[in-house]
């Protein structure tokens, strides 16, 4: 069940979930950036956690409830999390945004008013290489309500 | 197709209504079969309308092979294309990269886009703006100079009524306007003669406007050339060898003919690719083919020590000089003191979070390349060497990879995916495995810089002898990327110079000389690791080793680093960049090393100054270095930019921020591990990169000046970092790092060879 709808793959069951996504699904949210589940691009939420999707077989994922980027908005209607990262013009080339706004959607869920190093801690797993932390970090206590 | 057809028709004359292209294009271009190849390149930049568009509801459409890398380029020329045609920002689209559609400008590289292509398409949108006054003038029957535009549209001054709108004059119909366009690439002049506006009067340009792409790469509409498809498209991956350099003696097709959806082995030369239905049978044939690969031919040194003095022993291939000035050897003769001192700098990779992914369709003598190199034309040049076909049956569209720092340069990607569909008969996607990126993307050199210097008796610097050594780019613009040398096109070059600044040019003395020594890298055999431009190539080492060295001689001299820099600044916008960062710090005089701490975690300061391509950064750091362990912490970094006119403040902001993100992770934890057979960091894990615990609070201080062209904020922020925080580190222990990252074992040999040996002689 991906995004809210169910869907029936026809596929190699120790298929990573990322490739069903990606080209059977043609969901282009998540990433493939490693397959070694170290840098958080594939990130998606799987029963409210934020799992990485480049090492999870899709059998894993059978009759679950799995949401990708795009089951959170779309450009004409963000959501808030999409949006804050948009105010704060949060990203440079974007590879990595999907993990960052898929983990912060599984932090907020659990804990709407993270303080800053529980949003780093929560994070750490993420890597950026454009260097945008600061703008991320920022983007994420707007998204929370808080004070940037 | 329709759109294509209707841009070349159009620019061939045949009358077609312009239609509006999309930089961002929608699911159905994609999707749809509408990509067949097509004549490609070799627009006439001297036709207006090869430069732009108007369609009929006013909306502006530009043209330029320049691309978005993630840095914002494409954002800030928009907005230079809205203020000299005085359009809102919302009705300019970008149509960028593709090579049959666009003039070549050059590669997106070097903090050169918007110093360079900025004129280029500031002037061409200033030339139809004066092409659309004239057609205004003559409809609305007033003189040019009683004329005035808003938004679009065209008015008689003092009679608002009297208007004409751009869409009316001249929406989907061709200028049919010559202008003057000379010399090529990055030196192109466009239009010089048209006046373009007066900085003075800039409405658009200066602003902080949001990002073009921004909202499609939140919601994941943004099509990333990771995520085209096309129809037909198979999957392949490359087999490269578990060891450099070496070719199959066998292939085992056995070996992989049980995977579901296996399509074909292809083999050309020493390369090896297996090509699949999906990209799951792809990789999981990739990893069964079973090759028996020879051994290698040419080794690499087996560790660090190894190479330094492979770097300072081997003959140099060419010697280039930035700075030559004075008499160096009468000056060391009359001096009141003299240091030397030598700085060791490793290689270190772009890392790129996306692998390389292109897809490519051959088709006969014609291809069709759907990548994101930053130089699309240089990968059109490449592909169609490797496939041996005419460059203009080659063509390139351009997708937004990953943020690639200069790794994009080199499109190896695009290479693979030509050969695997050839071979297949069919539409390839390949994409690179995490391993396969750590192992081969071509590295940023590395460097050995020795310095030799000279005070007179009051204590200013009088002798400067700075010699870098260090390799060129084996993979640049005019050398074979790794599939053609698998193939067997050989390199006639050794490759791209690895540049000269940062080396202490900013500094004014007497007697000085600034080289770069060219150490060949194994050429011409092939090269058994990669290198090429990583972000501000070569800067970042010289600049530690200047920037560091001009911190022992302060030190030496009991002399407060900021101060002592101040004597010796060579031009005011220097000394003002490195007041500015000092100011935002909260700098307090004092020499540096600080007072002897008693606590564990010693806190220290330091600070460095740069200037590339014009452009000045200047970097205070704090640290707090863990006395029992070596362990550095980067808490704060001031930085200071001053880059000309700013066309978009907060996207130079966001650059700066990143390139000293980037800097922290290049001098904390960045380094290459390889032995004599091949790299060995082939993940995240043997090469991190910072992660966010461990990001600093970063001040930014933007230095505007307006009455300056506006120069590039791609690279030069992130040059003075590592020398900033090696002389923080310096000031919290009395221990120098002479050889980066400074890791926790550094750090302790440092804090336990201190005080610094060799600084005096």
């Amino acid at each position: 069940k991906v995004n809210g709808k169910t869907q029936v793959v026809d596929t190699d069951p120790e298929t990573p979930l990322l490739y069903v996504l990606r080209d059977d699904l043609k969901l282009n949210g998540p990433k493939f950036g490693c397959g070694l589940s170290q840098c958080g691009a594939c990130t998606v939420i799987m029963d409210g956690k934020a799992i990485r999707s480049c090492a999870t077989e899709v059998k894993a994922a059978a009759n679950r409830p799995v949401t990708t980027l795009e089951g959170l908005g779309s450009v004409k209607k963000m959501h808030p999390i999409q949006k804050a990262f948009l105010d704060e013009q949060a990203v440079q080339c974007g590879y990595c945004i999907n993990g960052m706004i898929m983990t912060t959607k599984a932090l907020l869920d659990t804990n709407p008013k993270p303080t800053d190093s529980q949003i780093k801690e929560a994070l750490a797993g993420n890597l950026c290489r454009c260097g945008t932390h600061t703008r991320i970090l920022r983007a994420v206590k707007r998204a929370s309500g808080q004070k940037v | 197709m329709k759109n294509e057809l209707s841009r070349r028709q159009f620019l061939q004359g045949a009358g077609a209504l312009v239609v509006s292209f999309s930089l961002f294009p929608t699911a159905r271009n994609i999707f749809a079969a509408e990509f067949a190849t097509l004549p490609s390149g070799d627009i006439d930049p001297q036709s207006l309308d090869s430069w732009l568009a108007i369609s009929p509801d006013g909306s502006v459409t530009f043209y330029t092979s320049k691309v978005e890398i993630g840095t914002g380029t494409i954002t800030a020329l928009a907005q230079i294309v809205a203020e000299e045609l005085d359009v809102s920002f919302e009705r300019v689209k970008m149509d960028s990269g593709d090579t049959s559609r666009t003039i070549e400008q050059g590669s997106t590289v070097g903090s050169r886009s918007i110093e360079r292509a900025g004129p280029q398409v500031r002037q061409a949108a200033a030339a139809a703006r004066q092409e659309l006054l004239k057609l205004a003038a003559a409809r609305l029957k007033a003189p040019i100079d009683k004329l005035t535009v808003q938004n679009g549209v065209v008015s008689v001054v003092g009679n608002a009524a009297n208007k004409v709108s751009y869409g009316q004059l001249v929406g989907g119909k061709r200028f049919n306007t010559k202008i003057t366009a000379t010399g090529s690439g990055f030196d192109m002049k466009v239009a010089p003669e048209v006046k373009a506006k007066d900085p003075k009067d800039y409405k658009i340009v200066g602003q902080p406007v949001k990002r073009i792409e921004l909202p499609g790469k939140l919601t994941g509409e943004h099509v990333y050339a990771h995520d085209v498809r096309v129809p037909g498209m198979l999957h392949g991956r490359v087999v490269r060898p578990p060891v450099v350099n070496t070719e199959p003696t066998n292939i085992d097709e056995s070996s992989v003919k049980n995977i579901s959806g296996f399509v074909k082995v292809v083999r050309e030369g020493s390369f090896v690719g297996v090509v699949a239905r999906t990209q799951w049978a792809a990789i999981k044939a990739a990893e069964a083919l079973k090759v028996t690969w020879a051994e290698p031919k040419t080794k690499l040194p087996a560790n660090a020590d190894a190479l330094y003095a492979y770097l300072k022993n081997t003959k140099p291939a060419r010697t280039q000089k930035a700075v030559e000035k004075g008499d160096l050897a009468k000056a060391f003769a009359q001096a009141k003191k003299t240091y030397q001192a030598s700085y060791r700098w490793p290689f270190q990779m772009h890392g790129m979070i996306g692998p390389s992914c292109s897809v490519a369709d051959v088709k006969g003598d014609k291809a069709t390349i759907w990548s994101g190199p930053q130089g699309p034309f240089r990968t059109r040049a490449t592909v169609a060497t490797i496939l041996k076909i005419p460059e203009q049956n080659v063509r390139v569209i351009y997708h937004e990879a990953s943020g690639s720092y200069g790794r994009m340069s080199t499109d190896d990607g695009a290479e693979d995916a030509a050969l695997l569909s050839r071979g297949a008969g069919a539409p390839v996607r390949v994409q690179w495995s995490r391993q396969d990126e750590h192992g081969w993307e071509p590295k940023g050199p590395a460097q050995l810089d020795e310095i030799k210097a000279a005070i007179d008796g009051e204590g200013k610097l009088i002798a400067w002898d700075f010699v870098d050594y260090g390799q060129p780019w084996s993979a640049s613009g005019s050398t074979p990327l790794l599939a053609s040398l698998q193939v067997g096109i050989k390199p006639n070059n050794p490759g791209g110079s690895n540049g000269t600044q940062g080396g202490g040019d900013i500094y004014a003395v007497p007697n000085q000389k600034i080289v770069a020594e060219q150490i060949n890298w194994h050429f011409p055999e092939p090269i058994p690791l990669r290198t090429s431009n990583l972000r501000a190539p070569g800067d970042p080492a010289r600049c530690f080793a200047s920037e560091c060295f001009i911190d022992e001689i302060a030190a030496d001299l009991g002399a407060d680093p900021v101060e002592f820099r101040l004597r010796h600044t060579a031009e005011p916008r220097g000394a003002d960049c490195l007041k500015a960062a000092a100011d935002k710090a909260g700098w307090q005089k004092r020499p540096s090393p600080a007072p002897a701490q008693s606590a564990n975690i010693a806190k220290g300061r330091g600070v460095a100054l740069t200037r590339r391509a014009n452009a000045y950064a200047a970097a205070v750091v704090d640290v707090e270095v863990d006395r029992s362990n070596g362990n550095v912490r980067v808490t704060r970094i001031a930085i200071s930019h001053d880059c000309g006119l700013m066309v978009n403040p907060d996207g130079v902001k966001n650059q700066v921020e990143g390139n000293v993100i980037q800097g922290v992770s290049r001098a904390l934890l960045e380094e290459v591990a390889y032995d004599e057979r091949s790299v060995t960091s082939l993940d995240w894990k043997s090469y991190p990169i910072l992660k966010f615990p461990d990001v600093p609070e970063i001040d930014v201080v933007l230095i505007n000046r307006p009455e300056m062209a506006a120069l590039g904020a791609g690279e030069p922020a992130t040059i003075p970092v590592p020398a900033a925080i090696a002389n923080a580190i310096f000031d919290a222990t009395g221990a120098r790092l002479r050889e980066a990252p400074f890791t926790p074992a550094r750090v302790l040999a440092a804090m336990k060879e201190k005080p610094a040996g060799n600084q005096k002689s």
